[in-house]
């Protein structure tokens, strides 16, 4: 039995019966790239989605009609997802505690206390005005 | 200035540009993949929107008629495109293989225009720079991917040169009044403009390892530029205009 797939990508497979493994060859199947836009010169590049490609040189091609066509855009970047490490889902735990300890927030610092004090000036004026 | 003659030259490079840029949006929801698909179908959009800036040119510069009239309702004996551009899609090695060869060829056209005597087409080509540039680099790219993978993949694309290759050659047709556009300094003319991308693609051809056709052995594909077309390209005005010639004088 073969597979009925109209997807050209899913017949070049071969896939044989249902409970055959599936074995894929180098090459066979082609990367996703992550994509990343630059809005304007010296800004950070932002993650916007990503590509399939078979290689670097035409993810960025695909790249820039996928992502760079409409809005501002002045630079792309592309990564090969599989490059990209990440922690499991299930270590999110690892961040749990973070909100208890408001001992790392900045709002502790001296600096607070200007801050404060040029907020408030502020307010002041605005009120009278 | 030689009027005639500069209408001349826009008026061709526009219709290559209207038909192949409908040509190619015939892959549109066809295309290998849905990234391609989307490349592509822009590239076509990108063409047609020449073809309108030219054709405006004509119009506000030149005594031209309304571009919607212009590009729809004139018979194809008026048309001045190549033979290249007026051929069915084919497979996606043949279509691939026409973008790259007149890709380069509008590339070169467009750079020489930077230095054209007659402003409005200096502006054009200024503008489509940064569009041709990407043109080309996504022709190249997929070139070279096609020729690397071998097999079939390799020969396909040797077969598709050799079919594609004449074809390109009428795309530099020489004008009877070239000359004179020459000697006004609006263009080097196509003699130059030929040997300027047999360079370029060259370049490709050779990493890509395809044996380009020797040019002195073929018989460049002419005529389109004095309304002698192929038979293909009466059908594809007649499914253009459809609508248009519905009512003429509908307002839009």
């Amino acid at each position: 039995m073969t597979n009925p797939s109209y997807d050209p990508r899913v017949n070049r497979l071969k896939l044989g019966h249902a409970d055959d493994p599936v074995k894929i060859e180098e090459g066979e199947n082609w990367n996703i790239y992550e994509v990343f836009h630059q809005e304007k010169r010296g800004a950070h590049h932002e993650h916007v989605g990503c590509v399939h490609a078979p290689d670097p040189q035409l993810a960025l091609i695909f790249a820039k009609e996928q992502f760079g066509r409409r809005k501002k855009c002045v630079n792309l970047w592309v990564v090969r997802s599989a490059d990209i490490l990440a922690f499991d889902l299930e270590d999110e735990d690892m961040f749990a505690g973070n909100l208890e300890k408001t001992y790392r927030d900045a709002s502790g610092f001296k600096v607070m206390e200007k801050i404060n004090k040029v907020k408030g000036a502020a307010r002041q004026t605005n009120g009278k005005a | 200035m030689n009027q005639q003659a500069i209408s001349d030259l826009i008026t061709k490079m526009a219709d290559d540009e209207l038909i192949l840029g409908h040509r190619n949006s015939e892959w549109t929801g066809l295309g290998p993949i849905m990234e391609e698909d989307i490349a592509f179908s822009s590239m076509a959009q990108d063409q047609i929107g020449h073809a309108l800036a030219l054709y405006r040119i004509l119009q506000e510069h030149l005594g031209g008629t309304d571009p919607d009239r212009f590009a729809f309702l004139r018979p194809a004996s008026e048309f001045k495109c190549c033979h290249l551009v007026e051929m069915p899609i084919g497979t996606y090695d043949f279509s691939l293989m026409r973008h790259f060869l007149f890709d380069h060829a509008e590339a070169v056209r467009y750079e020489s225009l930077l230095q054209s005597g007659f402003a409005p087409l200096q502006q054009l080509a200024r503008k489509l720079k940064g569009e041709l540039k990407y043109h080309t680099l996504h022709a190249d790219a997929w070139i070279l991917q096609l020729c690397r993978a071998g097999g079939e993949s390799y020969n396909r694309m040797q077969a598709a040169l050799d079919t594609c290759f004449p074809l390109a050659c009428g795309i530099f047709e020489p004008g009877a009044a070239e000359q004179a556009l020459m000697d006004a300094g609006i263009y080097p003319g196509e003699q130059a403009l030929y040997e300027r991308w047999l360079h370029n693609i060259y370049l490709v051809l050779v990493k890509a390892s395809l044996n380009m056709p020797d040019p002195a052995a073929i018989t460049p594909a002419y005529g389109g530029r004095s309304g002698q077309h192929t038979p293909h390209l009466q059908p594809l005005l007649e499914e253009m205009g459809a609508v248009l010639r519905l009512d003429p004088a509908a307002s839009w």
